[in-house]
Order: structure tokens, then sequence, then C-alpha cells
């Protein structure tokens, strides 16, 4: 680990990703995500990539999926809206089955919306993000050097499962500044990228390569769903993460939130705990796969009441919370919208509520 | 320590500069730090604010609800922040250019008269320098020692002139303060 850097999150993320190796950045401005684009058109240059900007959303993510069938670790960034032009070519990378890292500092919506942070893209995210029965893995950073971290596991996942990987911050992850440190390279022992369509010369059967996400024949396109659901069902199995924060045996509630909104209920938690509430969080790290196993047990043999989700939306994470606990507790939900980050005070009066 | 502050005022007047200037010095001298910006569409004039914690804890929210300092570097800033402050939390206001008081009779009122006293400085461009140095001396945040480590590591290049200017600032807001406040 090197110097500790107070930097802001957008920056911090940027740094990271060309210290994993990143080397190519196509995108398209938008708030509150602009300082990436804005470091990688500075730094890239200078460190032997290419940043080019594009003409929009649409075109830089094809941008990225022609430097992924090179096998070059390539990575875009966007807010909301930006990430909804990109979904088409999401869905040809995954059909072509290449790595990419992507990053979407989300604000609010529906629409144009605002620029503040929100989490109102968790459904988007994880849900598939574009059409064809897929999946990203979507990373949630909760700080900035969390954020840093994160971005050399997205580079080394995407290559590892031949998947986009999506990190899912907001506005406020975006913009705060903390203290970073950053490590080097991973250097994780990867597959080598034989698939790359890098000239006949390189490939190791001296065959061309093709990158394609057209099956005509639907023998063919099942097979190729069949492979991705092999993948999907790999990566459910071996990459889920999350944190656990004072889920001690004693708990009245159980708390799940991800990024920004759990470090409210960290907060929400000590309070509680002053005023004789017993309190613990589940904090989904990855929100795809989703921390499915560990709610069910806690869900099974905890003394928690209830289970509350706390997000930066109407309602999203709350539905895959309910999956997991499967019928066992309550589940509420309290959320602000609209760029609006939920208090403290309003949390705790919500929790007292439903005890 | 655990400090939470709320520093604003009008785009220009170095809001943004001085959380982040003294959250790096503070990180320096191995606190935990978080600074977080108001990021609306503001312009030159306009108002902007930055919600700094420091802490010798882990912070969890950096989002500040109840402050234990406010900066007010104009009026809008005192209006609109001031119901934030704790109870015995310190007010800090711009008292060359804010000519209303503060209605809080529960908080610590300290009055600098930063744009004065940048004016016998010779520049209006470091007020922000002015009220950190008052800042440091009434709650010793972090020692001047750090902070000009910090101007010297920040002030590179074409800005390594502007050095000194800061340093003066700086003395300057905490002989201000330690002549007319205890700390």
């Amino acid at each position: 680990m090197g110097k500790k850097i107070l930097m802001k999150g957008n920056e911090a993320v940027a740094e990271a990703a060309i210290r994993a190796n990143c080397r190519f950045f196509f995108g398209y401005p938008i708030t509150p995500q602009n300082e990436i684009p804005e470091y990688m058109s500075r730094e890239l240059p200078k460190r032997g990539g290419v940043y080019l900007q594009a003409e929009a959303e649409f075109a830089a993510i094809n941008m990225i999926y022609g430097a992924a069938g090179s096998g070059a670790r390539v990575m875009t960034s966007s807010s909301s809206p930006g990430i909804s032009l990109m979904a088409e070519g999401i869905s040809y990378i995954i059909g072509a089955q290449l790595p990419c890292v992507l990053v979407n500092m989300v604000r609010g919506g529906p629409g144009l919306g605002n620029i503040a942070p929100a989490q109102s893209d968790y459904n988007q995210a994880v849900k598939g993000t574009t059409h064809g029965d897929v999946h990203l893995i979507v990373l949630a950073p909760s700080s900035i050097q969390e954020a840093v971290d994160l971005m050399y596991d997205a580079f080394d996942l995407a290559d590892l499962y031949r998947n986009p990987v999506l990190v899912l911050g907001d506005g406020m992850i975006g913009q705060m500044m903390e203290p970073v440190e950053f490590k080097e390279a991973t250097n994780k022992k990867l597959p080598p990228k034989t698939w790359a369509a890098t000239g006949t010369r390189n490939s190791p059967d001296g065959k061309r390569r093709i990158i394609n996400s057209l099956f005509m024949e639907p023998e063919d396109l099942e097979s190729l769903n069949l492979a991705l659901q092999k993948k999907y069902k790999e990566v459910v199995e071996k990459e889920v993460r999350y944190e656990l924060y004072k889920m001690d045996s004693k708990l009245d509630v159980i708390f799940t939130a991800y990024g920004t909104t759990s470090r409210i209920v960290k907060y929400v938690i000590k309070k509680l705990e002053e005023e004789g509430i017993h309190a613990g969080l589940i904090r989904p790290i990855t929100l795809w796969p989703f921390p499915q196993q560990i709610i069910g047990e806690y869900a099974s043999n905890s003394s928690a009441k209830a289970f509350v989700s706390v997000e930066m939306s109407s309602g999203q994470m709350v539905e895959d919370v309910r999956l997991s606990v499967n019928g066992k507790k309550p589940v509420y939900f309290y959320g602000r919208t609209g760029g609006i980050v939920p208090e403290p005070k309003e949390i705790i009066s919500y929790v007292k509520s439903i005890l | 320590m655990h400090e939470e502050i709320i520093i604003s005022g009008f785009g220009g007047q170095g809001v943004m500069l001085l959380g982040k200037f003294l959250s790096e010095a503070a990180m320096e001298e191995n606190k935990q730090v978080s600074w977080l910006p108001s990021y609306g569409p503001e312009m030159r004039g306009g108002t902007a604010n930055c919600h700094v914690i420091i802490s010798d804890e882990p912070i969890a929210s950096p989002v500040i609800v109840e402050s234990t300092m406010l900066v007010a570097m104009n009026r809008p800033s005192l209006e609109k922040f001031q119901k934030t402050i704790k109870k015995g939390g310190a007010l800090f206001i711009n008292s060359s250019i804010i000519d209303i008081d503060t209605d809080r009779s529960d908080v610590i009122v300290y009055k600098i008269p930063v744009n004065d006293i940048a004016s016998k400085i010779g520049s209006q461009k470091i007020i922000n320098m002015v009220m950190c140095g008052a800042m440091i001396q009434a709650k010793k945040l972090v020692s001047i020692d750090t902070m000009i480590n910090v101007f010297k590591e920040n002030l590179t290049g074409s800005k390594e002139k502007f050095i000194d200017l800061n340093i003066a600032a700086l003395k300057e807001g905490m002989k201000y303060f330690s002549e007319n406040y205890k700390s």
C-alpha cells in the first residue's frame, strides 16, 4: 500500500482503473461522474492508453465492445440516463462473452431527473440491465477506499467470467473525498484471452476469431444461453460478498442497506443502541449475486423481530430481501427518492414505529 | 476528537478549498476524514458549501445533520445553516460582510472580519485561510505546521508563489482569534 491521498470518489475510481491496467476509456459526459472521464482524458494518454469521448453513450458502449473484443482492459462510466442509453450494447457484449467494466454513479430519476445521489437504478443494475436473459456482476462500494479496491476486482471478475461488471455508486460516492491508498495491480492468475480477435498469427490454433452475438439457429442460441447460465451459477456460488455490522446475538431488528445508505444506517444503529434497541446491518457488497443465503440464515435463526431495508429508492432491493427472508420474518422498507439522502432521525422514528 | 464542520459561503470565497485543506491536514495527522461538497448547479456568486468530518473513529455518515462547527462566510449561509449547530457548538461568522446576528443563543459565536484582515495582508483571495487560522486556533483541529505542509504539497509549479501569502493569512487569522477570544 502506498501513501494515503485525499481524493474525490470519481477521481479515485479512475486512478484505480488505470492501476488495474485499464488502458482504454470511451464515454460521454454526464454529471455527477464527470471527474472520471476528465481524469482519464488527462492521465490515460500519459500512461500508454487511449481516451476517447464518443459522440453519444450509444457510440461509447460500442467502442467498448470493439476494444473488449481485442482483449484489452476497457471501461466506461456514466450516470443513470447514460446507462439506459448503453443498454443495447451491453447485451451485445454479454452475448459475445466479452469482459469490460462499467461504472454508474447513480443520480435521481426518472428521466433526466436531477444530479443528486440516488439508488433508483438497483433494479436496472441487478435485473439484467438489458434485453436477453442476462446478468451483470454488480459491485456496490460504500466508501472511496472500497470503490478503489472494488475497481481492481471488477476488472479481474470481468476477465475471469468474460462478462461485464458494473460498479454501482451514486452521486455522493462520486463527489465526496476520503483518504485512499492504492494497491498495486492484483496480478491474479486469469485464463489467457485465447478468444480475443487479435489476428490468426496470435490465435493458438491458427484460426480466425469471430466476435458475435447473432446466432440464427435456435439450438446454437440456446447453447449460448446454457453456457451463460452455467457461468452465472458459478458466479452465484463463488462471488457473493457482504459485510455484517453489529450482527450480534441479541438483535431486535436487522437492517439491509448498500452503498451510501449503509453508512447512514451504521450511524442509526449506534443511536438506537443508546436507546436500548439492538440493531445490526447486512450490507450487500455484491448486489448481483445477492447475499441471499446469509439473509436467509439470519431470517431463520436470529432473535430479530423484523428486517428493514433502507434505500434511496421507492423499494427495489427490498424485493430481493423478501425473497431471501422467504416469509420467515416481516420485511419493512424505508426510503427517500428524488436525490434526497434519508436523515438518521427519519429512519429511527420509522424503526420505532414498526417495533 | 469528533468534529462535524459545515463551511459555507459564496462561490469564489474558497469554502471548498478551505474544507479540502483542513481535511487533508487532519488526514496527515492520522485522523479519519470525509469531505462532501454541495454539487448542484453552483456558479460564481451563488452559494456553495461542504461538510467536513474529522474524527478519531471511522466515519459512518459523511452527511452532517448536527454540526459541531459552522463557518458562515456570507449571510445566506448563516441563515440557512445556523439551525444545524449542536448546542454548545461553535459558530464562525465572517463579520466583514455579515451584518446580522445569529438567533442562536446556545452556541459560541466567533466574529472574524476575514475580508478586513485579508485587505491588510493585501489580497482578498485568502479570506478562506484567514478563517482557517481562526478555526485551528479556536479548536486545535490541526497544527499550523501540518497546515503549512498541506500548502506546500498543493501549491506547486505556478502556484508556489502563493505559499507565503497563505501562511501569512493563516497566521493573521490565528492572531486575530487569540487577541479577541479564548480558545
